[in-house]
């Protein structure tokens, strides 16, 4: 579905992705790990085309991605989920939900959305009309997931769901994670919190400065040494 | 000011005044709001729709409401054309770049405008007729009444716009954050265009209220008023609409007393002297939160 080769990517001066390539299959929860600066954001910004690889390709369903404005991405059917949920913060929690279905003009199916996510969201039903910068740390990550919802997307990018969340609202949005995967929706899981991605994902990758040093089942990176060492803490 | 009739006198005309304000501090604020530039070629696209205005009614014989449509599409058209040649290929670079070019762009109006039409001053045709209303002592000029009706109008207007419309909504998202509203989908590009267009606009609209007002225009008069809404746009709150709305009525009210009690020569220091106080006291302004409405 989605297929990364070879990707490099500057921030100015910085080379900030060194020939990354990595494969999501349709269906999957893929994984990418490893810690603060190794380049996890930068992939996902580089999927949605906010930054531009200098060398490299990525396709989407067979699709050149390259040369496509974040925009149009969107509309092709990958959505992000940003890091630090980045909400409108000014709006109301259904207006961050219109938002997110900006592109789409099919009244009755937005309409069917918002209900598909209040029901995997009830918090978010109850303040609807709330304006979504006095929603808690936890409320505002479910919103930012409601809101990459509403494009209808094939492919969404998670930019560190878990971020400043209390460990039991981490599981419960790893429980949801799974079922919008199961509902249907590949997904590209990007996380410092290794163990929790691990338990979720079919396959993972490992990034090490700019560079996927691991690939393979999640299961397997689980359970190897050198990644237990790494990021699972022993 | 002798009497309270005279002061609620004062406060009429100052009505109609900040009316005029308000409505060039709309597009000084959603500007800001979106792009953080202060657009100082902003009071010289006023100064080009009351021409606009000015060419509809005199030559072309337009009576005023179609008059004024047309200042406010041409002005409209400018406002694009001038973000897009002169403020787009600088979005990326430093903020004073784009200051120091919008300062280009004022004297490019200023001046392109006095090469085109004169320096000389144009009489501003009367549209309104000369009647009076009077109530409790304080007279209604017909013309001050349609003036506030068409700002307060239009105001209404921009705030359905921005609250319930799609574009609305974009340029709410992008303003607060704009690489999550492309995230979105938002073509920022196209919410930058139409929030150029409908500030310019307001601004046509102002020029030609201002016109009518003062009942002579020249291709200088936009500086004074262009200042005088920054000023009411900071005192509201910069980059905040309705900050824009009531500061604009402030300052026109302020002025307005200030010329009732005879001080007329310092109604403009006046308005400067507020912009230093806001400065000092509040420089996030009247509205200013940490968590704000900005377009």
């Amino acid at each position: 579905m989605l297929v990364l080769e070879d990707v490099h990517v500057y921030y100015g001066a910085i080379h900030a992705l060194k020939g990354i390539s990595l494969q999501v299959n349709q269906g999957e929860i893929v994984t990418l790990i490893g810690s603060n600066g190794a380049g996890k954001s930068t992939s996902l910004k580089t999927i949605s085309g906010l930054l531009r690889p200098k060398q490299g390709k990525i396709s989407f369903n067979g699709e050149d991605l390259s040369k496509i404005p974040p925009q149009k991405i969107v509309a092709k059917g990958i959505s992000q989920v940003p890091e630090g949920r980045r909400i409108f913060a000014n709006m109301t929690v259904s207006e961050n939900l219109d938002m997110g279905a900006y592109l789409r003009k099919d009244k009755s199916g937005i309409k069917q959305d918002v209900e598909r996510v209040f029901e995997l969201f009830p918090r978010l039903k109850e303040r609807k009309s709330q304006v979504a910068g006095t929603l808690s740390g936890g409320e505002q990550q479910m919103l930012a997931m409601g809101r990459a919802l509403m494009s209808r997307p094939q492919l969404l990018l998670l930019d560190e769901p878990s971020m400043g969340l209390a460990p039991i609202l981490v599981k419960q949005i790893f429980t949801i994670i799974q079922e919008i995967n199961a509902q249907g929706t590949t997904i590209l899981l990007v996380e410092q919190n290794a163990h929790m991605a691990l338990s979720i994902a079919n396959r993972a990758y490992v990034l090490e400065t700019g560079k996927i040093a691991l690939g393979g089942q999640a299961q397997d990176l689980a359970a190897s040494e050198d990644v237990r060492k790494a990021y699972l803490g022993g | 000011m002798h009497s309270i009739t005279e002061l609620l006198q004062q406060l009429v005309y100052g009505l109609s005044l900040g009316s005029i304000y308000a409505l060039i501090a709309l597009g000084y604020t959603m500007v800001y709001g979106i792009v953080k530039l202060i657009n100082f070629a902003h009071g010289d696209v006023m100064m080009v729709g009351a021409y606009m205005g000015w060419l509809a009614i005199t030559v072309f014989h337009f009576p005023f409401f179609p008059a004024i449509l047309f200042a406010m599409i041409v002005a409209a058209i400018a406002g694009i054309i001038i973000e897009r040649a002169a403020y787009k290929p600088l979005r990326n670079a430093t903020r004073i770049a784009a200051l120091i070019t919008a300062i280009g762009v004022s004297l490019f109006l200023e001046y392109g405008g006095m090469l085109v039409v004169g320096a000389q001053m144009r009489t501003y045709p009367n549209v309104f007729p000369e009647t009076m209303y009077k109530i409790g002592g304080i007279t209604f000029k017909f013309g001050d009444i349609v003036m506030l009706v068409t700002a307060l109008v239009l105001m209404l207007l921009l705030h359905f716009t921005v609250q319930y419309t799609k574009i609305g909504k974009a340029m709410r998202a992008s303003s607060f954050d704009m690489e999550a509203a492309l995230l979105m989908g938002v073509n920022v590009n196209t919410t930058i265009s139409a929030t150029f267009a409908i500030g310019s606009a307001l601004a046509a609209a102002a020029g030609v209220l201002y016109g009518i007002y003062f009942n002579s225009i020249d291709p200088l008069m936009g500086i004074t008023p262009g200042l005088k809404a920054f000023v009411a746009a900071v005192l509201g709150g910069i980059g905040i609409i309705p900050g824009a709305m009531v500061g604009g009525l402030v300052l026109g009210v302020t002025e307005s007393l200030v010329s009732g009690l005879g001080a007329s020569t310092w109604r403009d220091a006046v308005a400067f002297l507020i912009l230093i106080l806001v400065l000092i006291i509040k420089p996030s302004g009247l509205f200013g939160k940490n968590l704000r409405e900005k377009v």
